[in-house]
């Protein structure tokens, strides 16, 4: 699990005169599952194609291996893709869409139909050899897909978003089975996905894209829990992103409060951007509160309530909590110092796509 | 307000051009001068001269049906990938000639083909000997090509347009090469035009008597020239009718053939 596999090296596309990859450099280990994330433009699905083969970059190299695959076709590159709305073959049955690549390499009948059955049970799916495309699901189709591309062996499986034309229910099921089909098979993900909780569920590692460039890659929970910046913090999940005043380390000034922190090295009275998840908002007795305000809105979610809390400031904080405050009770807002994410303030409109920490 | 009564004219012209035409046809080619029950019309079709000239017609509207698939395949395949914009600027030029009446384009080709045309003009300008073009079976088949291409182009070209990317990306990316995302996948998918095209340039050419006419002059007569002499020239509609019932069966095939591969209407519409 440390191999590199693919590397993308320099890589920049152009369409047009748009600018979508500019200086791409992504690193893939072996038996890794890789999620590109983003919100749509962001480049992540050219970063797919330009690996599948089916984008020329206009610079740089894709490693695979070791060896330089740039000018491969994507018919000689060991890899294989999942398209966006299956792709499947309408004029052949399943049998011959999962026999599709094995047979034009030229494997012998019997290898086909034994790798047919065994990735029809990999699936779920036994049984369906000679049904037809149009009369399965979407979420059978999807999974045909899949059978169709593991069957021949790929070291790496790209996804483009497989699971968007699903609904919810299918979506979260299909998470399951894609974590469960890695697991067995053993072999690399890269995953492209604009939904924020399919790359936390799945993912080892996520690579937060945004108009072509890398913002953050880490773990699920360094993404979640540790955002290098406003953008990465605004896209996964919600967040309360509030100027403040680093005053020395561990201790940050917001809106004139101030509140312990565990981040260190930002210098003294330096502004800085400060993330609060909802959910770690504590809402308390307006005497021990570090901030006070009023609640001005109240939803019930299922889960938890979601509230809105507002500081004289005017600032409207977002609240998540199964504990409910009703609508125009004056409350205490604390937050644990763990629970405080400190980034840097991005200097320019460039470096806010950029990133700060690269 | 009942909508049937917009059909109305729809059906005066069915029914005055359409079915009782049909249906004198088949009464003529069923009976003879004094109107007697026969079947004789029907089967001179056995006669050496007319299966000869039946022949001929097949042999040409097969040869034209192939050449116009080998032109229009690879042809709608270029337009299909250079995306819209591009592409249909170049199906315009390909209607271009169809707004342009049928004769005058191929008495054009008479007048290039002829032995004191252009062709052979420029021909002997180079030095070069005269050639035979005109009222050949080749001069045939260059007509029936010219005239009846665009209505090869257009249901394939229609056909390709409606395949998604990812199909083919998906066959390249399992390993097909150009040839076999060929056979595989463009081929099959694109069937329905396929086969409107084949019929909607082979009927024509089958049934033809003007492009024979002109530009194969008197000597070659194909079954469309038999049985129009039959109607206008020997003035026997009993046997031009029953000719023309033995060629409608060969339409009628062609006709079960679209319904057999285009059952989702694609490709025959453009």
């Amino acid at each position: 699990m440390s191999q590199p596999l693919i590397d993308l090296v320099h890589i920049s596309k152009t369409y047009d005169g748009t600018m979508v990859l500019d200086d791409l450099n992504l690193s893939v280990k072996e038996n890794e599952f890789v999620t590109l994330l983003g919100p749509s433009g962001c480049g992540k699905t050219t970063t797919l194609r330009i690996i599948g083969g089916f984008e020329t970059p206009d610079t740089g190299k894709v490693i695979f291996g070791g060896t330089d695959i740039s000018k491969l076709p994507p018919n000689k590159r060991q890899l294989n893709t999942v398209f966006q709305k299956y792709a499947l073959f309408t004029h052949m049955n399943i049998a011959d869409n999962i026999a599709f690549g094995l047979k034009i390499k030229g494997k012998s009948k019997a290898y086909i139909d034994d790798k047919i059955k065994y990735a029809l049970k990999l699936v779920n799916l036994e049984g369906y050899e000679k049904r037809t495309v149009d009369s399965l699901s979407g979420g059978q189709q999807q999974r045909i897909a899949i059978a169709r591309a593991i069957v021949n062996e790929p070291k790496v499986l790209l996804l483009d978003e497989p699971l968007g034309a699903l609904d919810l229910k299918l979506r979260q099921d299909m998470q399951y089975e894609l974590i469960r089909l890695k697991n067995e098979l053993g072999i690399t993900f890269i995953y492209v996905t604009h939904d924020q909780e399919e790359a936390l569920t799945m993912s080892d590692t996520i690579v937060v894209m945004n108009q072509g460039y890398i913002q953050q890659t880490g773990t699920p929970e360094q993404i979640y829990n540790e955002p290098e910046n406003a953008f990465v913090a605004d896209f996964i999940g919600e967040s309360n992103i509030v100027p403040g005043i680093m005053l020395r380390d561990e201790l940050v000034e917001i809106f004139g409060a101030k509140f312990a922190c565990v981040d260190k090295g930002f210098g003294t009275n330096k502004p800085v951007d400060v993330v609060i998840r909802p959910e770690d908002i504590d809402l308390v007795e307006p005497e021990k509160g570090v901030l006070t305000g009023v609640c001005t809105h109240l939803i019930f979610k299922g889960v938890h309530y979601e509230m809105e809390v507002t500081t004289p400031d005017g600032f409207e904080w977002l609240v998540h909590s199964t504990d409910m405050c009703p609508v125009g009770k004056e409350v205490g807002i604390h937050v644990d110092p763990f629970d405080i994410q400190i980034m840097n303030k991005p200097a320019s409109e460039d470096e806010e796509a950029v990133g700060t920490n690269e | 307000m009942n909508k049937k009564i917009l059909a109305g004219p729809y059906l005066v012209w069915m029914i005055g051009f359409v079915i009782i035409p049909l249906a004198l046809i088949v009464y003529y080619g069923l009976t003879d001068r004094s109107g007697a029950f026969t079947m004789a019309n029907v089967l001179s079709i056995t006669k050496p001269e007319h299966i000869k000239a039946l022949m001929l017609s097949l042999a040409l509207s097969f040869i034209s049906t192939v050449i116009c698939l080998l032109l229009a395949f690879p042809l709608s395949m270029i337009l299909r990938n250079r995306g819209m914009g591009k592409g249909s600027f170049i199906v315009f030029l390909f209607i271009l000639p169809m707004w342009m009446n049928f004769l005058l384009r191929t008495l054009a080709w008479q007048t290039l083909l002829e032995k004191n045309g252009v062709i052979n003009g420029i021909l002997t300008a180079l030095g070069l000997p005269r050639q035979n073009l005109i009222n050949t079976p080749g001069a045939i088949v260059l007509g029936m090509v010219y005239n009846f291409l665009p209505f090869m182009v257009l249901p394939i070209y229609n056909v390709l347009c409606k395949i998604d990317d990812n199909t083919v990306n998906a066959a390249r990316d399992l390993g097909a090469g150009f040839w076999q995302t060929l056979i595989h996948i463009w081929i099959p998918l694109s069937l329905p035009g396929i086969i409107s095209g084949i019929t909607m340039v082979f009927v024509p050419a089958l049934t033809t008597f003007v492009i024979s006419n002109l530009l194969g002059g008197s000597k070659i007569l194909l079954i469309g020239n038999v049985i129009e002499q039959e109607f206008m020239k020997s003035s026997n509609w009993n046997l031009g009718s029953g000719l023309s019932l033995v060629l409608m069966v060969f339409i009628l095939i062609s006709m079960a053939l679209i319904a057999k591969y285009d059952k989702n209407g694609e490709g025959s519409t453009f």
